[in-house]
């Protein structure tokens, strides 16, 4: 537990005490790359606080390049590539292209509103490097859907996903995989993911012949933009209370800041995208992309905070 | 108390086993049965209880069951639907009652 933590005593790591849990590092296989702040819209339940005024805090070329480095050093199974809006940070093209060399699997999650306002281009690029590409969709319902992502934000996210399963995402035997994310519109926990991607499978191709692959149902967590929500609402201690309440001791071994390392735009390390959001840094010595020889080591301990219970709410989040 | 309903007395369900322990235990492995993943979905259950909450017009249910359809993944629309089913089974029932009504009228009315 950090110092920098906002709430005191570190709960999260006497939780896992009492569990009898430590939290360590597994083997490291993913790295994720954070590209930037900027985002054409600015939903209320973001870590990051990512929105249109945030466009100097993208990921430079020599960021970009460092990062490559590390990708090759590590030599990562996974790269998985979000913002922000990735789709809207300079030179993105060519940084997906050249991690795709590298990477067996190269994840992009998209924002589907940017998405669908560029040229076909980004679309297509996608779909040639094998891309698997996952989009925010927090629910089937255009009013609760907007609730969370703003006023006219559900109509585009239909049109980029009409688009993607025109270019085979999402359709049987392609091999372009297309994931959907769900966060819930407000300070409760989120659906089962079985039945929830059921129910999503089915209104999403009866109302709007869409297909995918697979629905991840994830908690909110309380950082950035959505604490900033559940402070001004009243609804910060309970949705803590909740969180706390539903940890499932069997989520951690899950964990994915057990096997993932993330840089930021500005190539600090980090061992998750929430410690990003929190400004938990990694392990001393490993701060900076270009300074890091290899991936954090297996064991080596992972910095914990109170919106760690996010992860371990219910089936957690993997 | 400044009200009879007190939105932290929800929490407080559980004391109720204090003075009858077996008969509580009883009563919440029932409930929790009930409202398990059977014929129905846990989904379903919830919109039924968010639905039976309204008819009751209990405050406590219908905090529980609004948090709870919620997480169960169901839409405000599927919600507000449920409590009109409430609304339109009790208004029914009402209306149904008129036939009573009439027949008392006809009986002794010329």
């Amino acid at each position: 537990m950090s110092a920098k933590s906002p709430e005191a005593p570190p709960a999260f790591a006497a939780c896992l005490e009492r569990h009898g849990l430590t939290l360590s590092r597994g083997r490291t296989t993913a790295l994720q790359v954070n590209v930037g702040r900027i985002c054409n819209m600015a939903c209320r339940h973001c870590h990051l606080e990512a929105g249109p005024h945030r466009a100097a805090e993208v990921m430079d070329l020599a960021t970009m390049a460092q990062t490559l480095d590390y990708a090759r050093r590590g030599a990562f199974e996974v790269v998985d590539v979000t913002g922000g809006a990735p789709e809207l940070v300079p030179g993105i093209g060519d940084f997906l292209e050249a991690l795709a060399q590298g990477a067996p699997r190269l994840l992009f999650r998209a924002n589907l509103t940017a998405l669908a306002q560029g040229d076909e281009a980004l679309p297509r690029l996608l779909a040639r490097i094998r891309a698997v590409v996952i989009g925010s969709l927090p629910s089937t319902s255009p009013s609760q859907a907007e609730s969370q992502r703003g006023p006219g934000s559900f109509d585009p996210s239909i049109t980029a996903l009409r688009a993607l399963n025109a270019l085979g995402y999402g359709q049987e035997d392609s091999g372009l995989e297309l994931h959907l994310v769900s966060n819930p519109a407000g300070a409760f926990l989120p659906p089962a993911q079985s039945q929830a991607q059921a129910r999503f499978k089915s209104e999403l191709a009866r109302k709007h012949q869409i297909s995918f692959n697979s629905l991840y149902t994830f908690a909110n967590v309380p950082l950035g933009r959505f604490r900033q929500w559940l402070t001004d609402s009243g609804n910060l201690e309970p949705y803590l209370a909740r969180l706390t309440e539903a940890f499932n001791p069997a989520a951690v071994p899950g964990l994915m800041c057990r096997t993932q390392v993330s840089v930021d735009w500005d190539g600090r390390l980090y061992d998750c995208d929430f410690n990003l959001a929190a400004g938990l840094e990694l392990s001393p010595g490993q701060v900076h992309v270009s300074q890091a020889p290899c991936p954090p080591l297996k064991d080596a301990p992972i910095a914990t905070g109170p919106h760690c219970f996010a992860c371990t709410a219910g089936a957690g989040f993997t | 108390m400044d009200t009879y309903y007190d939105p932290a007395d929800l929490a407080k369900f559980a004391q109720i086993g204090k003075d009858a322990p077996e008969l509580a235990k009883k009563f919440f492995d029932y409930y929790a049965a009930v409202f398990a993943e059977g014929e129905l979905t846990e989904r379903e259950k919830a919109l039924i209880a968010l639905a039976v909450a309204h008819a009751l017009q209990c405050p406590y249910c219908i905090d529980a069951y609004t948090r709870a359809c919620l997480e169960k993944g169901s839409g405000l629309g599927e919600m507000t639907e449920a409590v009109h089913v409430a609304c339109a089974i009790r208004g029914g029932a009402a209306l149904a009652h008129g036939v009573q009504m009439r027949n008392v009228a006809e009986k002794i009315s010329l």
